[in-house]
């Protein structure tokens, strides 16, 4: 089934944002919005979600913190006891103190890494994965909105050439590609 | 322009006479013989502060070292640490709210010299707190002058008696001698002061300039400030602080009173921001800027936390005697306090102001801001009280009401401050971009 969808392109940030407010005042549907660079508050005016990355952060410190700790008791108590500096290495708690710059590092690598690569996935970036932008000169100078066509087509065209766009396309889609 | 409340004015007046009559009734209540001790020991003796096991750690101690066993001279050195207890409340109560104020002084030279955008519309709130470095600095310079001519016995390298039998202090006396650290807390203290008052001049003389001439000639000044307040500001925790143990050094520990000053000053900055707020000023400070300072809060309590656990853990591992000592004593005799400070200064602080939206709730902030300072007030304890008092502290009378002085003290001596001044810095060319600033 095809479904309709219309490219609106621009070449100012802050005409986006305004043609942004102005879209969504209008109750139309954007889908997608492709720029150059991040631009400042676009996030607000499309009225995403906050990010929960934040959140995963925590959550994956918590668990080098986790990773630390067992990893620690298993190398330097339970697998392999040394007595290092006149304190021998029988009891965990007596130990610890020497443990936590591990404990420090291992959560600020747990966080750091896995927060980018849950990043990647949520933005859709893997490996050898081909680009979804419709359009190159998003990736130059041009910003690209894209917005659901599938009613009243040409009303919502007309409109976005008043919002200030410099090229306004209707894109027949194939789901199937 | 700003004017005071009556009830806020009335108020610390109130903590001052409370505090002042609490100090005096705390000086008046220690023992002045051996006598009194056996009568005190005896109606509180399930007080488990005075074992007789741990006292040999204490500094304290070294007058009576060569007759520890015998049952007088235990009396006779309780006695004095009793003696020292009013002193050393005092001196830690002084010194919290002389940090404050010294190391707002030192934030407000760090956002000149770094032209920060961000803040110019704290500026006169800044300019407020440092106002109690002087009568903070000279109650300071009494204090010390009072303690280096051995005239109460808190510092026991001022004692001619116990440097006679001491050679690890005879080798440091060319440094911390009486007059050695009274003349440099009078140059340190003057140079501060010297600053502020230069500073606080050329911010009036820019709300009325057309041009950046003033603030220019105040970035300068604020440069070589900073150069001026990290040697001093290092050396002055050496002399007031390490000096109550006088065996023991640190090569980090003006790093770590650096780090307990500067996040109780960020924490009163906001802390008076929002007092300012409430009563309906400093309509132009918005919710970035309390989440800005709320950062700094944060950030510099795991600064602190971080100085704090290296401090120990090297000395800890390589477990050499002379220096292990610091904390062995910590650990025995101040456990509740040296570890309870962790959780007041780290564990709370980060997982309140962890969450970004919190930084922004202002009650929060209010909230971990006083916990904080709690908190470095007992950081300052565990700092003082092990050299002065030994195993006979307590938190009572004396130390309560030193605090509640000196914070009557600081709320008059602030707050009288601000209605000398316009609130808003008008004629910093910042300005602007403070009054946009947004997250």
């Amino acid at each position: 089934m095809a479904s309709k969808v219309i490219h609106a392109l621009y070449t100012d940030d802050d005409i986006l944002l305004q043609a942004v407010k102005m879209v969504r005042e209008k109750h139309y549907h954007i889908e997608e919005v492709y720029t150059p660079f991040p631009v400042h508050g676009l996030e607000k005016a499309m009225g995403l979600a906050d990010t929960r990355i934040a959140i995963t952060s925590f959550l994956y410190g918590l668990v080098g913190l986790s990773v630390a700790i067992l990893m620690m008791d298993f190398i330097m108590i339970q697998d392999w006891p040394q007595d290092i500096g006149g304190k021998p290495s029988f009891s965990y708690l007596e130990n610890m103190p020497a443990f936590v710059p591990v404990m420090f590092e291992l959560t600020v690598f747990f966080a750091a890494h896995l927060m980018v690569i849950t990043f990647y996935m949520r933005s859709k970036l893997w490996p050898f994965k081909k680009a979804e932008n419709p359009d190159v000169r998003t990736t130059d100078d041009h910003f690209l909105m894209e917005i659901d066509g599938s009613k009243e087509t040409d009303v919502i065209s007309d409109f976005l050439k008043s919002t200030g766009a410099v090229e306004v396309k209707i894109i027949e889609k194939n789901e199937d590609h | 322009m700003y004017t005071l409340p009556s009830k806020l004015k009335f108020f610390a007046i109130i903590l001052m006479v409370i505090g002042a009559l609490g100090i005096v009734t705390g000086f008046l209540s220690t023992p002045s013989n051996t006598d009194e001790v056996k009568e005190m020991l005896a109606s509180s003796h399930d007080d488990g502060h005075q074992t007789e096991a741990t006292h040999t750690e204490s500094h304290a101690e070294q007058p009576h070292g060569e007759n520890i066993h015998d049952d007088d001279s235990h009396y006779e050195h309780v006695l004095h640490q009793l003696q020292n207890r009013p002193w050393s409340s005092l001196y830690i109560a002084s010194f919290l709210f002389f940090m404050i104020s010294l190391g707002v002084l030192a934030f407000y030279a760090i956002q000149i010299a770094s032209q920060a955008g961000w803040s110019p519309v704290l500026f006169r709130v800044m300019e407020g707190i440092t106002s109690y470095l002087i009568p903070g600095g000279i109650i300071m310079l009494i204090l010390i002058g009072l303690s280096a001519f051995h005239f109460n016995h808190l510092f026991v390298w001022a004692d001619p008696e116990v440097v006679a039998h001491d050679k690890l202090i005879q080798g440091k006396s060319g440094w911390l001698n009486s007059w050695g650290v009274l003349v440099r807390a009078v140059i340190f203290i003057g140079g501060w002061v010297a600053y502020r008052q230069m500073s606080l001049k050329l911010s009036r003389k820019q709300d009325e300039a057309t041009d950046g001439k003033w603030f220019k000639k105040s970035f300068k000044i604020s440069a070589a400030f900073l150069v001026f307040f990290i040697y001093t500001e290092s050396v002055m925790s050496w002399d007031w602080l390490m000096s109550f143990d006088p065996h023991w050094f640190s090569t980090l520990f003006g790093w770590y009173v650096f780090a307990g000053m500067i996040v109780c000053a960020v924490t009163t900055i906001a802390l008076v921001t929002m007092v300012l707020k409430s009563q309906g000023y400093l309509e132009y400070v918005n919710d970035s800027h309390i989440h800005d300072l709320a950062k700094f809060m944060f950030g510099f309590s795991i600064f602190w936390t971080y100085l704090w656990f290296s401090q120990f853990m090297l000395i800890w591992y390589a477990n050499i005697p002379e220096e292990v000592t610091y904390f062995v004593t910590r650990i025995e005799d101040f456990k509740v306090p040296f570890f309870g400070m962790v959780v007041l200064n780290f564990i709370f602080p980060i997982l309140v102001l962890m969450n970004s939206d919190y930084k922004r709730v202002n009650w929060f902030v209010v909230m971990s801001g006083i916990v904080i300072i709690i908190g470095h007030y007992v950081d300052l304890f565990v700092m003082v009280m092990p050299g002065t008092v030994g195993t006979s502290w307590y938190f009572g009378i004396p130390e309560l009401s030193s605090v509640v002085f000196f914070l009557g003290l600081f709320i008059y001596v602030v707050f009288t401050a601000l209605t000398k001044a316009p609130l808003l810095a008008k004629g910093n060319p910042f300005l602007k971009e403070s009054k946009n600033f947004h997250y």
